[in-house]
C-alpha cells in the first residue's frame, strides 16, 4: 500500500496533505478512481474516520451529524452522485450547515461512456441550484490552492461548497482490461 | 401495538443524556411531546437523513450515547446507511424505527413495513447483528439500559399502533435547532 501511496499523483496527494491540516477528521465516500490515494490515506490513518457509503446522499446528512458533534469532514463523489444529493442539500440550508465536497468530473473531457453526460454536463448546475458554492480545479498545479480555499470557505466561513475536479486532471479512461 | 408518544417518553425518560435526532414528521412531534431539550436535533426535511446524520455524530462523539428515533418511511428511505452504519460499528449509535407501517404524515398509505418487508430482517442481513423487534412498552426501560451501555450499534423496531396523535410541533429554525445543540456540547459558534 505505501508504494500505491507513493506513486498517486501529486494532486492527489496534495488533496490528502489540505484535509488532514486542515483537520478533517471523517472522510465519506462512494469510490473513484480520482479519489483512490486519499481514500486510500484515510483509511490508514488513525485519526480520521473513513466511511464508505452506499448512496452519495448519505454523505450529506453525515456531515451535518459531524458538524453537530464538532468535527469537520469531507465527501467525496464523482460527478454522478451529484444528482443523489439532490434533495439532500437542502439540510445544508435548512439549517445552515459548513459543507465541503470533492467531485471528479466525468463527462466532460474524452468520456468514452455516453451514459455519464447528461448528469456530467449538469454536474455544476445541479449544485448551484441546491445553494452550493462550485469551485474548480482544472490543472493538477492548481489543486492543492483550490481544495485549500475550499476548505477555509467551509469551515472558517461556514460556506456549502463544491470543488470540481476535471476530468483532464484524471486522464483518460483506458477501456481495455490488461 | 404499542402508543407511541408513551413509548417515546418512556424510552427517553431512561436516557436522559442522550443526543437524539429525529426523523421528519411524527417521530419529531414525539421526541418533542416527550420534553423538548437542547440535545434533540429534529429533522423537518431531509428524509432518509436520519440515520447517516446520526452516525456522523456518534463518530464525532464516540462519548456520547446517540439515538436515533425516527419512522419507518423515513428509514426505508434511508436503507442503504444501515450497511453504511453497519460497516463503521460504533458502539455508540441506536436506531429506534418507530414502526406503524404507514406514511402518517401523507394520509396513512400503508408502508412497505406493513407489505412484507422486515426491518429486523433487513437490518441483520446489512450486518447489524443487534437488532430486536418490541411490541411491550414495559420493554422501554431494559431498552434504554441497552442503548446506555453503548455496546452497539442497535436498532430497535418499535411497533407502534397506526395512529395520529395531536401534533406538538418542534422548532423548525434550523439554525437555532443547530446552534443550541452545539451549545450544549460546549462548541462554540465558528
Amino acid at each position: 500500500m505505501s508504494a500505491d501511496i507513493e506513486q498517486a499523483p501529486a494532486w492527489q496527494q496534495a488533496i490528502f496533505r489540505v484535509l488532514k491540516a486542515g483537520g478533517v477528521r471523517q472522510v465519506a465516500y462512494v469510490p473513484d478512481a480520482g479519489h483512490a490515494h486519499v481514500i486510500r490515506c484515510a483509511v490508514a490513518d488513525p485519526d480520521i474516520q473513513d466511511i464508505v457509503l452506499t448512496t452519495e446522499e448519505e454523505g450529506v446528512a453525515l456531515a451535518c451529524g459531524a458538524w453537530l458533534g464538532g468535527q469537520r469532514s469531507v465527501l467525496l463523489m464523482q460527478s454522478s452522485g451529484v444528482g443523489n444529493c439532490i434533495n439532500m442539500l437542502s439540510l445544508l440550508q435548512s439549517a445552515d450547515l459548513p459543507f465541503l465536497t470533492l467531485v471528479t468530473m466525468r463527462g466532460e473531457h474524452a468520456e468514452f461512456n455516453p451514459w455519464q453526460g447528461p448528469m456530467g454536463r449538469n454536474t455544476q448546475a445541479a449544485l448551484e441550484l441546491m445553494g452550493v458554492h462550485v469551485m474548480r480545479a482544472h490543472h493538477a498545479e492548481e489543486v492543492e490552492e483550490v481544495v485549500s480555499a475550499a476548505l477555509d470557505a467551509a469551515f472558517e466561513a461556514g460556506e456549502k461548497v463544491a470543488v470540481l475536479l476535471s476530468q483532464r486532471l484524471i486522464g483518460r479512461k483506458s477501456w481495455h482490461r490488461k | 401495538m404499542m402508543d407511541r408518544r408513551v413509548f417515546v417518553a418512556r424510552l427517553l425518560a431512561g436516557l436522559p443524556d442522550a443526543l437524539v435526532v429525529t426523523g421528519l414528521g411524527s417521530s419529531a412531534y414525539d421526541v418533542f411531546a416527550a420534553g423538548d431539550r437542547d440535545r434533540n436535533f429534529y429533522l423537518w426535511g431531509a428524509m432518509g437523513g436520519a440515520a447517516p446524520l446520526g452516525l456522523g455524530l456518534a463518530l464525532a462523539r464516540p462519548q456520547e450515547k446517540v439515538v436515533v428515533i425516527t419512522g419507518d418511511g423515513e428509514m426505508l428511505m434511508g436503507i442503504g446507511s444501515l450497511a453504511t452504519i453497519a460497516a463503521k460499528r460504533p458502539p455508540n449509535l441506536s436506531i429506534v424505527v418507530l414502526d406503524n407501517g404507514h406514511y402518517g404524515e401523507t394520509g396513512m398509505q400503508r408502508s412497505h413495513t406493513a407489505l412484507g418487508t422486515d426491518l429486523v430482517a433487513v437490518a441483520r442481513g446489512f450486518g447489524l447483528a443487534q437488532a430486536l423487534s418490541t411490541d411491550r412498552l414495559d420493554d422501554c426501560e431494559s431498552i434504554a439500559q441497552q442503548i446506555g451501555a453503548c455496546s452497539g450499534p442497535l436498532l430497535v423496531q418499535a411497533r407502534v399502533q397506526a395512529d395520529e396523535p395531536p401534533r406538538i410541533l418542534p422548532p423548525r429554525d434550523g439554525p437555532f435547532i443547530k446552534n443550541r445543540f452545539r451549545a450544549a456540547l460546549g462548541l462554540a459558534p465558528f
